[in-house]
């Protein structure tokens, strides 16, 4: 028991040594830091816990899920049935446990999320950080590019690309991804414009270094806690849209566990079995409102200027 | 080594067009140690700022080592010429180590022996090699700006510009960082043009210094005179006047008061 006390100590003092003496425990000795900071704030945490949970209901989805998602039990007797013992959170209307679909439908939803933070948050990091540090005309035509896409509303601009490219969940997905970027080069070009004229920059071009790689190496890394931040922030914007495109059978197609699209199957029975409705519901208030905490956290932990 | 004639630099146009430097023309042989002084707004540090190619020439030339420059500034000028910042809490990379501040430069220029040339430059600007992983916000001020004199050495340049290199710092720092300076000079044969407001300051490190007043020149001399308290220009006097810092007059009387 000591013996793990000390270690346990000693890999503290390791890590807030304030002589590291390499770069990597210059590094973790950072990232502790902004652990401890976020592990003191607890609704943060319950985030944390909730993206978490979502993850590892995702991986062991086959092992969590008591029935098949998409295989119905006998339609005459097991349809639309009440949360019981044996089917936790009801069946639907096609006889199917909703439990196991919910529980299938963690891996589309955080496939969604990846996918569109994968697309937008390099995109819109890339063209705010070089709008911002080139100026002038170039500045002017992709600022007005972004202003193109945020003036349409989210779902309405989604719509009409899932309309072109034809419904499904990967259109979905680049629909999504496609109205994302803009708030993030918004962000970036911002902080780009705080930090080009300072005298770290200066310094970084007065060694040589070439516009791509001031950008790449230098502004970048400042704004990426910001946008970072955001992106945690959409989150649950960017599962609503998905959830939206799913209720309007746009998104992901039957059979598939999709939680907007299980809602929208649920509505027509919405006052005689409100369960069927109600459990995807609450899946999608849980996972939104767990990545809205952690951005939450985050942001305090990130951009000290937001802290109090 | 540094040769420059007849320099103008015109910030914007029209209504809102600002000449910030004037005709201006100094010479500074190698290894010389070189003053810019005025007060704020003199256009001193934008002519530091027009040599390396931060500020836009509009009127003269800039030569270095007998060849004049060229626009843009090619690699090979920024390993000759260096620039040192005035306010070292704005000039080293918030989110970078020391190491990685120092490895920058190395790998523009792709040079060879990056630890070693990283510790021997932490060793010559008095840091050792123990400050080498730290974060600027782990770093005092003096030592930040010891950082930047390290990062400004380690291409091994023959000209560093000064642009005020002690004024954010705290008296007794203020001279560390000088005689630094003053040490690194003599080892490492540099040029030397040092921009201050404080006369004191670039009689402590140069030979020879030009006095500037709305981006013209007023005067150049030299430390001996300076010494010696002769200015030809009342400017030069007043600025001298005021480097002797506050004196306390006679404290009046109760009486004189009534």
């Amino acid at each position: 028991m000591t013996g793990t006390f000390e270690r346990t100590q000693t890999l503290r003092e390791w890590l807030t040594d304030n002589e590291p003496s390499s770069r990597t425990q210059a590094r973790f000795g950072r990232a502790y830091l902004s652990w401890r900071s976020l592990s003191r704030n607890p609704l943060a945490m319950l985030g944390l816990i909730v993206v978490v949970g979502l993850i590892l209901v995702a991986i062991f989805a086959d092992q969590l899920a008591t029935q098949s998602p998409f295989i119905g039990g006998d339609l005459r007797t097991e349809r639309l049935q009440p949360p019981s013992a044996e089917h936790w959170l009801g069946t639907d209307s096609q006889a199917r446990d909703i439990y196991s679909r919910l529980v299938h439908g963690s891996r589309l939803t955080l496939m969604i999320v990846v996918l569109v933070t994968v697309i937008a948050m390099p995109v819109g990091l890339l063209i705010g950080t070089v709008a911002g540090y080139a100026g002038g005309w170039l500045d002017s035509v992709l600022m007005r590019i972004t202003d193109i896409f945020l003036a349409f509303p989210r779902l309405i601009l989604a719509l009409a690309f899932v309309a072109a490219l034809g419904p499904g969940i990967e259109n979905a997905i680049i629909a999504i991804a496609i109205t994302a970027w803009p708030p993030y080069a918004r962000i970036a070009r911002a902080e780009t414009l705080t930090i080009r004229n300072s005298d770290f920059i200066a310094a970084v071009r007065l060694q040589g270094a070439s516009t791509p790689r001031i950008i790449a190496r230098h502004i970048m890394p400042l704004c990426l806690p910001s946008v970072i931040v955001r992106v945690t922030l959409d989150m649950a914007g960017i599962i609503l849209t998905a959830a939206g495109l799913g209720f309007l059978g746009l998104g992901a197609q039957p059979p598939m566990p999709e939680w907007g699209a299980m809602i929208a199957s649920g509505r027509q029975y919405i006052i005689d079995y409100w369960w069927v409705a109600t459990m995807p519901g609450i899946a999608i208030f849980v996972v939104s409102l767990g990545f809205n905490l952690l951005g939450d956290g985050l942001r305090d932990v990130l951009d000290p200027k937001a802290a109090r | 080594m540094i040769d420059i004639r007849d320099l103008s630099v015109v910030f914007g146009s029209g209504n809102l067009r600002v000449e910030a430097v004037k005709g201006l023309s100094l010479q500074v042989a190698e290894g010389e140690s070189f003053g810019l002084v005025g007060e704020s707004g003199s256009g001193k540090s934008t002519v530091l700022r027009a040599i390396c190619g931060l500020a836009p020439v509009s009127g003269g030339t800039i030569a270095i080592g007998e060849k004049p420059v060229s626009v843009p500034r090619k690699r090979d000028f920024f390993a000759t010429v260096q620039m040192v910042f005035q306010d070292p809490y704005g000039s080293l990379h918030p989110r970078q180590t020391v190491d990685q501040i120092l490895s920058e430069p190395l790998a523009i220029h792709r040079m060879d022996n990056r630890d070693k040339r990283i510790v021997r430059t932490l060793t010559d600007v008095g840091l050792g090699p123990t400050f080498r992983f730290r974060f600027p916000h782990q770093l005092s001020g003096g030592q930040r700006q010891r950082v930047a004199i390290a990062r400004a050495l380690i291409l091994d340049p023959s000209v560093i510009l000064l642009d005020e290199p002690t004024s954010a710092l705290d008296a007794s720092v203020q001279a560390e960082i000088l005689n630094l300076l003053e040490l690194l000079r003599k080892e490492h044969n540099l040029t030397y043009i040092l921009v201050s407001h404080d006369l004191a300051v670039v009689a402590h490190l140069c030979d020879r210094m030009l006095v500037m007043r709305n981006g013209t020149m007023v005067e150049e001399t030299d430390t001996e005179h300076l010494r010696a308290g002769e200015a030809k220009t009342a400017y030069t006097r007043a600025l001298m006047k005021a480097t002797e810092g506050f004196t306390r007059a006679e404290p009046a009387t109760r009486t004189e008061l009534q």
